[in-house]
């Protein structure tokens, strides 16, 4: 475990993994993070390159904790109440060598009344033959907000497997927005599961982006359960499929008390031979809770291309930019 | 008068066993607003597409001449890379795509002083709204706005509006009424299809179409008193609803059924 007090920053100096930070620090970049962000003495920071830890910078409020496993890594995250966290936390988790097995268990604990941002980038750049397992408990306390937003990058290769599994629970009058971002590279194969509970007043927000090429697999399994009073959910999928890669999203949002309101909007772009479904399931216990849902899944619209064309981009370019605009 | 750069030529569009235009023949000039008029299918949108080499619009006989050279089956991307563009009556929305970037797409390199100029022109703050996504969460009368922006970014040679004031305001009537002029000015020809009297006032000429066809063409005044009096077309569809103003121009019914 490596832990490091303000002001005296593990990223910069040059210990005898300076090359392995390196590549993570470049791999970092082509994930769409900012290096110089980690360096920021009041920036909360976990960096961890397959069972090691490059870094974990704690800042005030903000405890983080790490100890690597055989295969990984197992986080303790800790927010304390009340704490406003200025900065995003920056979480920097990724595998370098083309082959390799990192699981990372991840306990977050945000205390009630606390305010906090992460910013989480995964890179595999190399990956040929590589698994990404990530196992996370997020606890939201009562009144506490969770912004988390993880974005991938994958090299072209297609060799990896990422297997994000988070169990959710948020107190009552939380709010958790959770983003889940793979367009920038392979996707290989992508199995996500997540499963949160909402209580009184609180709310739950779950947007994934994903594109997948050639022989990618996307199956993304979502459960949204607005157990308390006046809980609201909101489970939005942006998933785009070109080649032959496969892409099955299964949400499932429950209204199971009164004034609960739950949506589900999936779109999803086919081209090529490329299959994509959607099966969103809507369950209400409570007579006085309301969920909905909608779905479009097929081909660009016509019209939004021709707009684009009649500005000058060609059919290829216009229908690019309208999925890139999408997962945006 | 300048020569014409774009000629319409006897064009006739046929769907489904049905003639959607017939017979058309138009000419657009630099600089010169050619205001279209017409009562809802009339053909005056289907026109439009046609023009622009939309699907499903290739004109099963006649030409578009432009600068000289056939550009009938010219594809939309073509066309819009010679300057012929349009904005829909109903413009589409582009989830996740920012507003400057739209407006940008035909404005070719260098374009961030084009793309604030044209903001401006239609009225959007460039702070507020170069970066907001052309999704749902703007206002129909905001969405028309981009819309015309990005035709007035792209100095189109000729920008085709298709009712670009329907679904707006009266005060935003006034700053596209500005936008069409400032347009001409620059030295675009505009197709403008409208049915408001304040806007048909700033056309040079003017057409008015009935079932495909052109049936009028001369000056905005006589095409609007014709269109508002109505031909016999008009009277034989919809008879005679309140807001026929008859004797408008002096005219009976009786009289418009001989002239229709």
């Amino acid at each position: 475990m490596s832990s490091i007090q303000m002001g005296q920053h593990a990223i910069g100096r040059a210990p005898s993994w300076a090359g392995e930070m390196e590549a993570m620090m470049d791999a970092y970049r082509q994930a769409g993070g900012d290096p110089d962000a980690l360096k920021l003495p009041e920036v909360a920071t976990l960096v961890v390159s397959g069972s090691q830890v490059l870094a974990s910078h704690s800042i005030p409020g903000v405890h983080l904790e790490a100890e690597p496993l055989e295969q990984g890594v197992h986080a303790r995250i800790l927010v304390e109440p009340n704490t406003r966290v200025r900065y995003p936390v920056h979480l920097c988790f990724g595998v370098i060598p083309a082959e390799g097995i990192q699981q990372i268990e991840a306990e977050y604990e945000i205390g009630h009344g606390a305010q906090v941002e992460f910013l989480a980038h995964c890179s595999f750049p190399n990956a040929l033959r590589v698994e990404h397992r990530m196992v996370a408990n997020i606890h939201v306390g009562r009144e506490a907000r969770l912004t988390y937003s993880e974005e991938h990058f994958h090299g072209q290769t297609g060799g990896i497997d990422v297997r994000p599994t988070s169990k959710i629970i948020v107190e009552d009058g939380g709010q958790f927005t959770g983003s889940f971002v793979l367009t920038r590279g392979r996707i290989g194969s992508l199995e996500m599961d997540y499963v949160a509970d909402a209580g009184q007043d609180a709310l739950v927000e779950l947007v994934t982006k994903a594109y997948g090429s050639e022989d990618d697999k996307v199956k993304l399994q979502e459960t949204i359960r607005l157990n308390g009073d006046n809980a609201r959910g909101l489970s939005k999928t942006r998933i785009a499929v070109k080649g032959r890669a496969i892409s099955e999203v299964n949400t499932t949002m429950e209204g199971n008390a009164p004034g609960a309101r739950g949506h589900m909007d999936c779109t999803e772009i086919v081209r090529d031979q490329a299959m994509a479904a959607n099966n969103p399931l809507v369950k209400v216990t409570n007579a006085h809770a309301l969920v909905t849902h909608e779905a479009a899944i097929g081909t660009v619209n016509r019209k939004e291309i021709e707009t684009l064309m009649a500005r000058g981009l060609d059919e290829a370019e216009a229908v690019d930019l309208i999925i890139r605009a999408m997962i945006r | 008068m300048d020569e014409p750069f774009l000629i319409i030529e006897d064009l006739s569009l046929r769907k489904s066993d049905r003639w959607i235009l017939q017979n058309i023949n138009l000419s657009f000039y630099p600089g010169k607003i050619h205001a279209l008029l017409g009562l809802n299918g009339s053909g005056k949108s289907s026109l439009a597409y046609t023009i622009m080499g939309c699907e499903g619009y290739t004109p099963t006989t006649g030409r578009i001449i432009l600068d000289g050279k056939d550009i009938t089956h010219a594809s939309i991307t073509e066309r819009a890379r010679m300057g012929i563009t349009l904005a829909w009556q109903e413009p589409v929305r582009f989830e996740g795509l920012p507003i400057g970037k739209y407006i940008g797409l035909g404005a070719g390199e260098n374009n961030r002083e084009k793309v604030i100029a044209a903001l401006e022109a239609v009225s959007l703050p460039v702070k507020a709204y170069g970066y907001r996504p052309v999704d749902q969460t703007l206002s129909g009368g905001e969405r028309k706005r981009v819309e015309l922006a990005a035709v007035y970014a792209m100095q189109p040679r000729l920008a085709i509006l298709d009712e670009p004031d329907s679904g707006i305001d009266a005060l935003s009537v006034v700053d596209i009424t500005r936008l069409i002029q400032k347009l001409a000015n620059q030295g675009s020809a505009i197709l403008l299809i409208t049915h408001r009297p304040e806007l048909i006032g700033v056309a040079d000429e003017a057409s008015l179409m009935c079932l495909g066809t052109i049936v009028f063409h001369g000056s905005p005044m006589d095409a609007n008193r014709y269109y508002q009096t109505r031909c016999q077309t008009h009277l034989d569809t919809l008879g005679n609803q309140p807001w026929t103003p008859a004797t408008l121009a002096g005219q009976s019914l009786d009289q418009e059924r001989k002239t229709g």
